[in-house]
């Protein structure tokens, strides 16, 4: 057997553990939330409506497809305990949102999805840029939002402390719906403020979360002021959203810090996610790759799919463009088929992350001209 | 295809977001553009005042000379363009094939820019009053009649946010160079065509690459140039005159509304004026802000609308390439039927008609573009909703108004041409704020003289005078 014919047969026999395990967690997840004893109302009242018993007919991850589209509607209004598993009915409640610059914005109850989730992104930060017990800045939204504290939790579970600033995305949205520029670019000088009196307090921070915007703004920032993150302490930047193109990409790495990271001493990991879904992390982003962002999604915690535009049931050959499609399979969570406001190409699994990814994500072109982008 | 990179500073910079620029009716690709992302603008813009440091070491009068050099460059040389060249053929039908305008108009454009830049001296000479161009470079100096002045740079560049649908825009921001400022352009995603041939007509004159940025990109890269140019030109609709309405840097072009008004005096005499009302209308598809979109007057209004209606009615689509095609092509999908929804939703108003009906539908719809044939609406009233309108093709209402109500009804109007020896009329015009470029006389709206300034004095727009007070000894030095 060749070495590639071995590495096929060894990726193959990961892919199918991995699909394997997707499966048991699948049915695990329908049992406990469609059980009486376990489930929320929300899904044991939908379970009246569905032409079929979940807890009989759902055995695979494939079974799922007969589930409808989740409607991201549902999650807007209260009462907000009816996401509330019926095991969980005792334990501190979280509510985080999304969105709500107008309306009602959606949200989602929480009790430690976030810690696990970050913890588990935890493990794919290398500590030589990431060092543990070292201090964090979080540059990026606060309020009723889960990366706030999501973030804050990654940084205390590696050991540090974080510093964060004030950030209300909803005004910036409006801000810019206003086209109130000045006002915009005085609140983007007002966040960056703040980030650098933390950055230049002797606070010794060398890891933050930033939005790519914000981050930009940041470096430009200290560029005026005759330095930079390296010079600062900063060796590892995590950040994430749609502007995360492969030009942004290459532009953050070559301008903004200094070159890759064997050059600059700066290591900056892309992601994706949002507060449905849990953290996806991505393949490393080389200049070899021309800068190419593959995001793999926390399987079995949840899936991300490239699905046909016309029929969401059905995945897209890989290298092919679709919508993202979003199933969240967690005790305290869950979302049969979410239709994402993205689209992007289906990737081939690897040895890492053996279950299909998602590249080149941008907002999805349905939607992509009424999508306003803030900061993040 | 031709590979189009960003221009930084005159570094070639290719991009990894490309934008294909296609033909409106083949759809066959042109060009791969590289987008530049908002923070490589912010970022370059920090060192704009190299490009005007640069720019001062060359005289004003040597920049001219090499603008005139660039003239004939641009408009009968083959100059490199991305990773090859451009004739002018080729410039030609490379941007009649991605904006749909036809070939000969985008001749013509080659032809106005080329005047534009071969008159430099003088067209700088009227909108600085005649003033010593050094005293530009250096800041102050003493006039003639011996008159310390200062003229102060406000921004090291002069930026740009360029349109796709009308070549004609590109003369307003050619005289930064000879007055010594760098060029921050982001050409319209369908027209990079003209400047980037400029720009290379100048490399080519001889003019510093090191004072050109040209970026392509999408809203982002527009916002990012407004906000870092401390002086820059926009073009764009009403919603966007609107916005940046009072801010200094921002100097925005939006729709015209240019009128011709026809006196009581000569009214009755309307038919000697038939080719020019035709003209201002219908001339280069009637794309410009500078083509009329309005004819006023206090009588007649039905038999002037006949007129011109059988005049531009019976005007039919021909193909780009044909000498005589008079129509341009609306190339956004959808748009030219969501104009012409407006126009139908207008025309349901009572005392409203469209007299170009008659001549077959307005409404050409092909596999990729779709066409407007020229359209001429008569209003009873300036009430009717219809009356203010303005459309990218050759368009006009002809509205009945009584003299002494029109300046009063007519609304911001960037060219007016009176009609009319009443010096009453003259005086009311002469004095009307709203009113921008003035005609005073048969002169079609279309027909500009260079030498006067558009929409503001872009000396004015640049440079700001002061005050600067020398003692004598240094007075005697200057």
């Amino acid at each position: 057997m060749s070495t590639t014919e071995s590495s096929s047969a060894h990726l193959e026999t990961l892919r199918k553990q991995a699909q394997d395990r997707l499966d048991a967690h699948a049915y695990d997840m329908i049992q406990w939330h469609f059980h009486e004893s376990t489930g929320c109302p929300f899904w044991l009242e939908k379970k009246a409506e569905l032409s079929f018993d979940p807890l009989k007919e759902i055995k695979t991850f494939d079974d799922l497809r007969k589930f409808p589209l989740f409607e991201d509607e549902w999650l807007r209004g209260g009462p907000v305990r009816r996401w509330v598993p019926k095991a969980y009915a005792d334990k501190p409640i979280y509510v985080f949102e999304t969105g709500g610059t107008t309306g009602i914005p959606k949200s989602r109850v929480v009790i430690d999805d976030f810690r696990i989730d970050y913890e588990l992104f935890s493990e794919t930060l290398p500590d030589k840029y990431f060092p543990r017990g070292s201090n964090w800045l979080m540059l990026g939204p606060s309020g009723p939002r889960r990366l706030r504290l999501a973030v804050e939790h990654l940084c205390q579970f590696r050991g540090g402390i974080c510093f964060c600033i004030d950030l209300d995305p909803r005004w910036v949205v409006k801000l810019i719906k206003k086209g109130w520029m000045e006002h915009l670019e005085a609140y983007k000088q007002h966040c960056i403020d703040q980030a650098i009196t933390i950055l230049t307090a002797g606070h010794d921070i060398k890891c933050m979360f930033a939005t790519p915007k914000l981050l930009d703004a940041l470096c430009l920032a200290l560029e005026e002021r005759k330095t930079s993150l390296r010079e600062l302490g900063v060796t590892g930047i995590f950040s994430g959203g749609t502007e995360f193109t492969p030009q942004w990409t290459r532009y953050a790495v070559e301008e903004l810090l200094g070159g890759p990271p064997e050059e600059s001493g700066v290591y900056m990991t892309p992601t994706y996610g949002n507060t449905l879904m849990g953290l996806a992390c991505s393949k490393p982003v080389t200049a070899a790759d021309g800068y190419k962002i593959s995001y793999y999604a926390p399987q079995p915690r949840a899936v991300t799919e490239v699905v046909d535009f016309d029929d969401p049931m059905q995945p897209v050959p890989y290298g092919e463009t679709g919508r993202v499609k979003l199933t969240t399979l967690t005790r305290e969570f869950f979302v049969p088929g979410f239709l994402e406001r993205d689209e992007g190409e289906r990737e081939l699994p690897f040895e890492k992350y053996p279950w299909d990814g998602v590249s080149g994500v941008r907002p999805y072109r349905g939607v992509a001209s009424q999508t306003t982008v803030g900061v993040y | 295809m031709l590979k189009i990179p960003v221009l930084r500073w005159g570094k070639p910079y290719d991009s990894l977001e490309l934008d294909q620029v296609v033909h409106f009716r083949t759809g066959e690709p042109i060009a791969q553009v590289s987008q530049a992302n908002g923070g490589i603008i912010q970022r370059d813009l920090r060192k704009a005042s190299l490009a005007r440091d640069i720019l001062r070491e060359i005289p004003c009068s040597e920049l001219i000379e090499r603008l005139g050099r660039a003239a004939d460059l641009y408009e009968k040389g083959t100059l490199p363009l991305g990773d090859g060249s451009q004739s002018p053929d080729e410039f030609a039908h490379q941007q009649s094939a991605t904006t749909g305008l036809p070939e000969h108009m985008c001749r013509a454009n080659m032809s106005k820019n080329s005047f534009v830049l071969k008159n430099m001296k003088q067209i700088l000479d009227c909108l600085t009053r005649g003033l010593d161009l050094d005293i530009l470079t250096r800041g102050y100096g003493v006039e003639h009649r011996g008159v310390v002045v200062s003229y102060q740079a406000q921004s090291p560049v002069l930026g740009a946010v360029l349109p796709s649908n009308s070549p004609g825009v590109h003369t307003l921001w050619l005289p930064a160079i000879p007055l010594q400022l760098g060029l921050v352009l982001k050409p319209g995603p369908q027209e990079p065509w003209t400047p980037y041939r400029m720009v290379s007509a100048f490399i080519e004159a001889g003019v510093p690459a090191e004072v050109f940025a040209l970026y392509p990109g999408g809203p982002e890269a527009g916002a990012a140039l407004l906000s870092a140019c401390d002086r820059a030109m926009i073009f764009g609709g009403s919603a966007t005159v609107e916005q940046y309405k009072g801010n200094p840097k921002v100097q925005a072009h939006g729709p015209g509304f240019s009128k011709i008004l026809l006196g009581d005096d000569v009214v009755d005499h309307w038919e000697d004026y038939l080719d020019l009302m035709a003209e201002s209308i219908y001339i280069n598809s009637g794309r410009g802000c500078i083509n009329c979109s309005g004819v006023w007057a206090s009588r007649h209004t039905r038999e002037i609308a006949q007129a011109l209606a059988e005049r531009l009615g019976p005007i039919e689509v021909k193909p780009p390439e044909d000498p005589q095609a008079g129509l341009a092509a609306f190339t956004v999908p959808g748009m030219a039927k969501a104009v012409w929804g407006m126009i139908e939703a207008d025309l349901k108003e009572n005392g409203v008609t469209d007299l170009t009906s008659a001549y077959g539908p307005r409404l050409v719809e092909l596999e990729r573009c779709a066409y407007l044939r020229p359209t001429i609406v008569h209003c009873q009233s300036p009430e009717n909703q219809v009356a203010k309108k303005e459309y990218m093709f050759p368009f006009s209402t002809v509205v009945e108004c009584p003299q002494e109500q029109m300046l009063a009804k007519i609304g911001p109007t960037l060219v007016c041409t009176g009609i009319t020896e009443d010096p009453n009329l003259i005086r009311q015009l002469t004095d009307a704020v709203h009113v921008d470029r003035l005609n005073i006389g048969p002169i079609p709206t279309t027909r500009l003289n260079w030498l006067q300034p558009h929409e503001g004095n872009i000396i004015d727009f640049l440079f700001r005078s002061r005050a600067y007070q020398l003692p004598a000894e240094k007075l005697a030095a200057v």
